[in-house]
């Protein structure tokens, strides 16, 4: 699903470009924050993007597919407690 | 990218013109900061790391090779350690590779797998560059893109697309554009758009 | 087995389960070596938890695109680039 050099498409490319908001900032920071510390790296952040479901994949945004990843794969690695996240923005 | 008009405040509070998944997301950075998996310092440096990065460094680089041949031949050997020599930031790529254009070659860069991109030298990517329909079509029909970008090109120039897979960022030197010898080097380097370090377009032409 | 500028490659046409950085257009397709790059961190382990060592030879192998798709509408001399770990690549005679 993420490999996709040579998909047939006729689709446009859409030149419209946007600005990252805040939060697509930030999660971007987040991951580069949690590779310089070594809890995560580009390659488990990549692996995580490709476990999406392929409806998920094309859905999701580019900075949607980073959350999906990153809350994977600290879960995997019990950085983060199932339900957890869920709580955190309840809060 | 422009964030003068507000200071960059990573509380908790959702801002109810963002979509919800801007909550969560400040939420996952609570979280990790509350178990000092990371901090918040560590954020802000690199968000202001991000904002610093734009396409005004890779043109630099180009325009410094258009008026010095012997830096040129160093900027291709290693983009890495010539940016250094500049005094910019290469960022974190281990190794930084310049595809130089000539009047018989032209190169376009993709990453078909992501989006790996040299986002040290030309600020974060563009949309288009990470969307599906690029990373499907500037390898099985980069003519076509060319086109739908404005660019056709003879077909004795030969199209080198280069799919950046690993852990190499790609990054090329346009050509420099007719009627520009008497323009100095800042001015030269207002001309090279970071379209046409991707490889999509020409750089600008002189006024 | 390593490999030198100008040789002959075959990228492997290897299904690979799990993650890996060798487009699946290019499985099974012909080139040559353009560059003989560094070694770097193996992603395929790399991606699991474990240190992606030993560091692996990464090469950039160039194609003709009419070799990489048969109906490709261009003059026959454009070409694709692709950096293509040591692993992936089988001599071609």
């Amino acid at each position: 699903m993420h490999d996709r050099g040579g998909w047939p498409t006729d689709a446009p490319i859409d030149r419209a470009e946007h600005e990252l908001a805040d939060w697509e900032m930030l999660m971007d920071s987040i991951v580069g924050t949690l590779g310089a510390r070594g809890v995560m790296n580009v390659d488990e952040l990549r692996r995580g993007i490709e476990s999406m479901g392929p409806a998920d994949y094309e859905a999701a945004s580019y900075y949607e597919r980073w959350l999906f990843a990153t809350e994977k794969i600290l879960a995997e690695k019990g950085v983060l407690s199932p339900g957890e996240l869920d709580e955190q923005v309840a809060r | 990218m422009s964030h003068d008009a507000h200071e960059h405040d990573h509380s908790p509070v959702t801002n109810r013109d963002e979509p919800p998944i801007a909550a969560r997301v400040r939420a996952l950075e609570e979280l990790l900061v509350e178990k000092g998996v990371i901090t918040r310092e560590n954020v802000r440096a690199r968000i202001d790391w991000l904002v610093s990065r734009t396409p005004a460094d890779g043109a630099r680089l180009v325009a410094r090779a258009w008026v010095d041949e012997d830096f040129k031949g160093r900027l291709l050997a290693d983009a890495r350690v010539a940016a250094l020599e500049l005094g910019l930031d290469p960022g974190e790529a281990p190794q930084v590779i310049a595809l130089e254009n000539t009047e018989n070659v032209h190169h376009m860069v993709v990453c078909t797998l992501c989006s790996c991109y040299p986002k040290a030298l030309l600020g974060p990517p563009p949309d288009w560059y990470k969307s599906l329909p690029y990373r499907s079509r500037a390898v099985s029909d980069p003519r076509g893109v060319l086109r739908e970008f404005g660019l056709t090109l003879d077909d004795d120039v030969e199209v080198r697309v280069v799919d950046s897979t690993a852990d190499i960022r790609y990054l090329v030197v346009p050509r420099r554009p007719l009627r520009t010898n008497s323009l100095d080097e800042e001015t030269l380097a207002a001309l090279v758009t970071r379209d046409s370090m991707i490889g999509v377009s020409q750089p600008l032409t002189p006024a | 087995m390593s490999f030198a500028h100008g040789e002959k490659v075959r990228i492997a046409p290897r299904p690979h389960e799990g993650h890996h950085r060798t487009p699946a257009y290019l499985k099974g397709k012909a080139g040559t070596i353009e560059r003989v790059h560094d070694r770097f961190l193996n992603p395929e382990t790399h991606a699991y938890g474990k240190d992606g060592r030993p560091e692996q030879r990464l090469y950039l192998v160039g194609f003709a695109l009419h070799d990489v798709w048969p109906g490709y509408g261009g003059p026959r001399d454009d070409r694709l680039f692709a950096d293509v770990f040591e692993h992936w690549l089988e001599p071609e005679s």
